[in-house]
């Protein structure tokens, strides 16, 4: 860090005028950051690490033991936590796929100028602006088999999104591509519009068709932005909470973050509790180096 | 720069200085208990207390959903935010032996409250463990599992007629579950969008679990040995599945869509005109009879939870007992207010405010039965209640008994006697975990 060469202070300005450094200006932006990120991310990361070797449970006067590997032993074989995973990895296919196909198509619709186009654009990022707390509640009532207008507008009469085992994770999932898919529009138009116009340009005088100059020069070109995209979504996805946690109460769309919170803030597992998520750190930062790995191939190529 | 400093930390100290000085001269005390008309009715009667002793007395809540989670985040940092609380019947295993609740059995039997407060109150708000003498809160609001109706639409000649017509006896209200199916059946008629019956199906915390063992209870069955944690041949016995399989059969008569349902649903189904019948906690039945929150208040009605085929009849209990946290710094302040808490005239005060009292000389008064339609329904029921575990892992064995049954009675998966064994292996592997066989 010492040896990466700073520029030197203006004379003129304050800083220099009380005597500062500039290595201590610097110092004094980061080291709050610092302070923060140690206090509040990885000292309890740590912490928690050492906690899931333990029974510690923290409405417990009684002192705590070491397990060992017992917690993760007793979670790798528990069906429920396999059902859970099994319901986190269908959830975030549904819903990571639909907001990508969704959110690029609307990129596609909007990359090219037409009347109202801000006013349009700025409408569709509204979803993700909103508290996901919120979203679930408006959609719990939009989805209502009794008076709620998405079974009106569908005619399926009494069906019950919610409250179907089968169809209440694509219920939450649907909700979740709603609110996010605006976030990949936004990035995929960033790409769009980033992709030189001469290329277009020069297969139009070759005269490709739609779909070659789509899957040859638009796709490869907006590709890293959109794994960019999809890496973040995935991660989203598979610790979504709030969405789900008040939609609906149904096992069959239980994510592996509300069995976590379950664990953790209703049954006092604390020591389990860490151990689960320390799981699903794992798994997450698994599926996110390969994501990246990927990225960096297509970024090479 | 050294000026603006000084006078920020003087100002700092003065104000630190000012709220010491006011919090000595002013006592306060804070309940703490869940978000509901209860809490407004508490809150009024308190104010009495500050009025005669000056002790500023808050009640301070939080939506039923946070609200274990909330009390015991506080309990578990020794936090003294709350000097008192009014927990649920299920909370006193983790509250006394986990320290967070002060014994309060010498304030018991100096006030001989055991003669006081009706006995289901004690046994289940108030001693812990079962049998054993020691009390660790006092009963501050009854509560149990009831039922509202459509009293129209159970008076109107000709479904009277077309329900004797079809089941063979007078269509009234339900003294046996069997009865309760057949009225729901009847009534059930989606083409006009009326419904059957509206019950609990929340599996988030103990909403569905309340109302599944009701039918348990009444069917003859039982949870399991609350002294000897015994649940093999208890938990599943034919009778526990006989109940679960009739609280299934009065979900396929429920208004679409009722998968999380808990008080608020229930009470929509007699409010907007949905369901003949609908089970609710008596503490929600207020809003039932007023005319501002009920359109059909005059013709809404009342009753205790039915009999199973043996004419065994019993009801899931709620309500709460208040509890003196042991980390609180007003601890000396609280025991003078429950002392006023528990005078004859205060739960006279409590139950005309709205609140259902625990003292057995208003409950049996004339003047509480006859004071709301469903107070006399609320004393019947009193007097046959049964509560969930109350042992301090209680939170890990609902989660267990809501896995099992859920996907039973609202998806329709495996039988009830599957679901009840599975819940009886989870139990008894949970209470192997904390010892509880020795």
């Amino acid at each position: 860090m010492a040896s990466v060469a700073l520029t030197n202070l203006d004379p003129a300005s304050r800083a220099a005028a009380r005597g500062w450094s500039d290595l201590t200006i610097r110092n004094l932006f980061i080291i709050p950051t610092l302070v923060f990120l140690i206090v509040f991310n990885i000292f309890p990361l740590i912490y928690s690490l050492g906690y899931s070797f333990t029974n510690f449970a923290a409405n417990r006067a009684e002192p705590w033991q070491f397990v060992g590997l017992q917690n993760y032993r007793e979670l790798l074989s528990d069906d429920h936590i396999w059902s859970n995973f099994v319901i986190t990895a269908k959830y975030v296919i549904v819903s990571v796929a639909g907001q990508m196909i969704v959110g690029f198509g609307l990129a596609l619709l909007l990359n090219r100028s037409f009347p109202m186009k801000g006013l349009i654009t700025t409408l569709l990022l509204l979803p993700m602006m909103m508290s996901a707390a919120v979203v679930g509640l408006f959609w719990q009532l939009l989805y209502s088999p009794s008076w709620g207008p998405i079974n009106y507008v569908l005619g399926l009469g009494d069906f019950a999104w919610l409250s179907n085992p089968d169809s209440a994770l694509y219920a939450v999932a649907i909700t979740d591509i709603w609110m996010w898919s605006p976030f990949v529009m936004l990035l995929s138009l960033a790409g769009l519009s980033a992709v030189p116009q001469h290329l277009y340009e020069a297969a139009a005088i070759d005269r490709a068709g739609w779909w070659y100059t789509f899957t040859r020069i638009t796709l490869p070109l907006v590709s890293p932005i959109l794994l960019i995209a999809l890496i973040f979504r995935t991660m989203e996805a598979f610790k979504t909470f709030d969405i789900a946690y008040t939609m609906t109460t149904q096992p069959t769309a239980e994510l592996i973050a509300i069995r976590l919170y379950k664990q953790a803030f209703q049954q006092w597992d604390t020591g389990k509790s860490c151990a689960l998520a320390y799981i699903v750190l794992i798994m997450v930062l698994a599926i996110t180096n390969l994501y990246v790995k990927y990225l960096n191939k297509v970024k090479e190529r | 720069m050294r000026k603006i400093v000084t006078s920020v930390i003087a100002g700092i100290g003065l104000a630190l200085a000012c709220g010491t000085s006011v919090r000595a001269q002013d006592k306060e005390l804070t309940i703490f208990w869940a978000e509901w008309d209860p809490a407004n009715y508490l809150q009024e009667l308190v104010n009495d207390y500050t009025a005669e002793t000056g002790v500023k007395v808050t009640v301070q809540t939080t939506p039923w959903p946070d609200f274990q989670t909330k009390a015991f985040t506080e309990f578990n940092a020794h936090g003294d935010a709350y000097d008192m609380v009014v927990g649920d019947s299920q909370w006193l295993g983790a509250g006394s032996t986990q320290g967070h609740y002060v014994d309060l059995t010498d304030f018991f039997n100096q006030h001989k409250l055991g003669d006081v407060m009706a006995p289901a109150t004690i046994k289940y708000y108030a001693e812990y463990p079962g049998g054993s003498g020691k009390y660790w809160a006092i009963p501050l609001e009854g509560d149990a599992i009831g039922w509202s109706y459509r009293k129209d639409w159970f008076e109107d000649p000709k479904e009277k007629e077309a329900f004797k017509a079809k089941y063979g006896y007078d269509l009234a209200v339900p003294t046996t579950y069997a009865q309760l199916r057949d009225i729901a059946e009847f009534f059930h008629r989606p083409d006009q969008k009326r419904y059957g019956v509206a019950i609990y199906t929340d599996n988030s915390y103990d909403a569905m679990a309340m109302g599944v063992e009701s039918a348990i209870f009444s069917y003859g069955g039982d949870l399991g040995d609350y002294a000897t944690y015994k649940v093999d041949g208890i938990t599943n016995s034919k009778q526990a599945a006989a109940g679960l399989d009739m609280y299934k059969e009065l979900y396929k008569f429920t208004p679409p869509g009722w998968g999380k349902t808990f008080f608020v649903e229930d009470n929509q189904a007699i409010t907007g005109g949905l369901a003949a019948m609908s089970m609710n906690f008596f503490a929600f039945f207020p809003p039932l009879v007023n005319k501002a929150t009920n359109p059909y208040a005059d013709v809404t009605g009342f009753f205790a939870n039915p009999a199973g085929p043996d004419g065994k009849r019993f009801a899931a209990l709620g309500g709460q007992g208040i509890s003196v946290v042991s980390y609180s710094k007003n601890k000396d302040e609280a025991m003078k207010f429950l002392e006023w808490f528990i005078k004859d005239e205060t739960q006279k005060k409590w139950a005309e405010l709205g609140g259902y009292t625990c003292s057995q000389a208003v409950l049996k008064s004339d003047a509480f039965q006859k004071a709301t339609p469903y107070n006399k329904a609320f004393y019947d029921t009193m007097f046959m209640v049964k509560d969930f575990w109350a042992t301090p892992e209680y939170a890990e064995v609902l989660d267990q008994l809501n896995q099992n049954i859920y996907p039973f009675v609202v998806g329709g998966k495996g039988t009830a006697q599957e679901a009840l064994d599975k819940t009886a292996a989870d139990w008894k592997a949970t209470f192997t975990k904390y010892n509880r066989y020795k």
